[in-house]
């Protein structure tokens, strides 16, 4: 029997959109599986998130200019240096030397081979952070649930690219992906505080932090000194905001239970004394 | 001399004809264009990511047009019987191989430059500098390299069955160097022995391709190296190219041709 080429066309068409009829709504779950509610959880599992570090570590190795240790160095950062940046830790000339992981040459291959590879430890720096977003977006949809991609990226936004709006977008997306998230809503309100100066969202957010954190119930002693920590930082912040808005009994207030977990309760008892001055001072 | 060119040109010949180049190409920049096209984070100045990526696929497609280039040339020539009537001609085997040699590692350059232009370009165009002296450097260290990788193929086109073998085996040879080569002299001082002693000793003998790759200078933009270093590297590689090509000659003086 012999069959028109035009009539094989058309019937493979009629195949084709018969099955994308079919395909569509099933294609439409595949993005709504699992928690990542993306693409990439289905395609690779939890293998996407090898992939997410790998692309947290070049935004590292960005950062650096490309002055980064292989798997093969000794001394490999213990904490990515983009994560201590974010915290407001500043580098000390321990950190500076613990990060020469070159050291003298070995022999005159590794002395001459030096030629040819980056050997000054430098930051990005003059809006040149941006370079390291890419590698942030990658990340944070490879792994939604990596929360120190969406504080990075949130902070090298907003401190270094005064990207105030991308930041607390980049921020709402962490939170969508990690409800009630503390460190997120802690940075969030960094944002509103300090970039926005809208104190009641950032009151509000903290105040919720400060109920997300209490809620935590944390199992080994890692777990209790980190929710310490964060609770910590979250109501000094908190105190410090009232403060600002001259609110001195909700800064009392908020400072007596910072002391709680604080490892310096005597700073924080000078503080709450100053606060009662102003308190008792008559008002002019 | 002139037998020596007359030989390379029909290797550059071969290459414009073949399909290889403009696949990969054609792949390279439709790759570097998408990754370019991407927006994150609504900003259009980012820019070094296209550059690594751009790069890394032009190392790619650089290594696997050397290598593939290379493996089939005597192979070919044999399975074809065109091997005859050349040797017939008044041109001698060490001249085969050199003129294989220069063909291929021109073609390569060839290719290299309209690479390393596609990737002036593209980066040009978005950051409005151009830095022609890194990308000089970077293309001509990539290029030497090159001529260390085309010798060695070609002296492995002598020995293996067939030019698959010798491009798997290549591939895996010149991954691994440029992978784990400058890093052998640190992983043996991490074994016991005498896995130490065999690891320094290879770490010594095999050629440093890893000097060769200059992307990261290039892509975070960093000063150029010093032309003495460049000078020396060159100067390596020629020596690694000649002992390559020397071990190539010695096998192809003896071998028989029938296949």
């Amino acid at each position: 029997m012999k069959i028109s080429p035009l009539l094989t066309v058309i019937a493979l068409v009629s195949l084709a959109f018969t099955l994308a009829t079919g395909l569509a709504p099933r294609a439409e779950k595949w993005s709504q599986l699992g928690k990542s509610d993306n693409l990439f959880g289905m395609m690779f599992g939890d293998a996407r998130k090898l992939f997410a570090n790998h692309f947290f570590t070049m935004a590292d190795v960005y950062f650096h200019s490309g002055y980064y240790p292989s798997v093969f160095d000794q001394n490999a950062p213990q904490q990515k240096e983009i994560i201590s940046a974010s915290r407001g830790q500043k580098e000390t000339e321990e950190d500076e030397k613990k990060e020469d992981f070159m050291g003298k040459p070995r022999d005159w291959i590794d002395g001459f081979g030096r030629h040819f590879k980056i050997t000054a430890h430098t930051h990005l720096e003059n809006g040149n952070e941006r370079e390291m977003l890419p590698w942030l977006r990658l990340a944070a949809d490879l792994d939604p649930q990596s929360i120190a991609t969406y504080t990075v990226g949130a902070f090298f936004l907003q401190e270094h690219l005064g990207r105030t709006q991308e930041a607390e977008a980049f921020l709402r997306e962490g939170l969508r992906n990690n409800p009630g998230n503390h460190e997120l809503l802690f940075e969030l309100g960094r944002i509103y505080e300090e970039a926005l100066h809208d104190q009641d969202r950032a009151r509000n957010v903290w105040e919720l932090g400060v109920k997300k954190v209490l809620e935590l119930k944390p199992k080994t002693d890692e777990e209790i000194r980190d929710q310490k920590q964060a609770f910590d930082k979250l109501v000094v912040h908190l105190a410090h905001l009232e403060e600002g808005e001259g609110h001195y009994p909700e800064s009392i207030a908020w400072l007596k239970a910072a002391q709680k977990v604080s490892p310096a309760p005597e700073e924080l008892q000078k503080q709450i004394d100053a606060l009662l001055k102003k308190v008792s001072a008559p008002q002019k | 001399m002139n037998k020596i060119f007359a030989l390379a040109g029909v290797v550059i010949k071969e290459l414009y004809r073949r399909k290889d180049f403009y696949v990969l190409f054609v792949l390279t920049a439709l790759l570097t264009l998408g990754a370019g096209a991407a927006s994150f984070f609504h900003d259009d100045k980012i820019i070094r990511y296209v550059k690594d990526i751009c790069l890394l696929l032009i190392w790619v497609s650089s290594i696997v047009i050397a290598i593939v280039t290379t493996a089939r040339q005597i192979p070919a020539e044999r399975e074809a019987r065109t091997i005859f009537p050349l040797l017939a001609k008044p041109v001698s085997r060490g001249q085969v191989i050199v003129g294989k040699f220069l063909g291929c590692w021109l073609a390569s350059g060839i290719a290299l430059v309209v690479f390393y232009f596609f990737f002036a370009i593209i980066t040009g165009s978005r950051e409005h500098v151009w830095p022609f002296g890194i990308y000089f450097q970077a293309m001509w260290m990539q290029w030497f390299m090159l001529a260390i990788v085309t010798a060695m193929v070609l002296l492995g086109s002598i020995f293996f069955a067939a030019p698959s073998s010798t491009n798997t085996i290549c591939f895996i040879v010149v991954l691994g160097l440029l992978g784990l080569g400058g890093h052998l002299g640190k992983i043996a001082l991490q074994q016991a022995q005498p896995v130490q002693n065999i690891l320094t000793f290879l770490y010594f003998f095999i050629p440093h391709l890893e000097w060769y790759d200059l992307r990261d200078f290039v892509v975070y933009d960093q000063p150029l190296i010093a032309c003495s270093a460049i000078a020396q590297a060159t100067v390596y590689a020629a020596v690694w190219t000649a002992i390559f090509l020397f071990l190539a000659w010695l096998g192809f003086r003896r071998k028989g041709l029938n296949t």
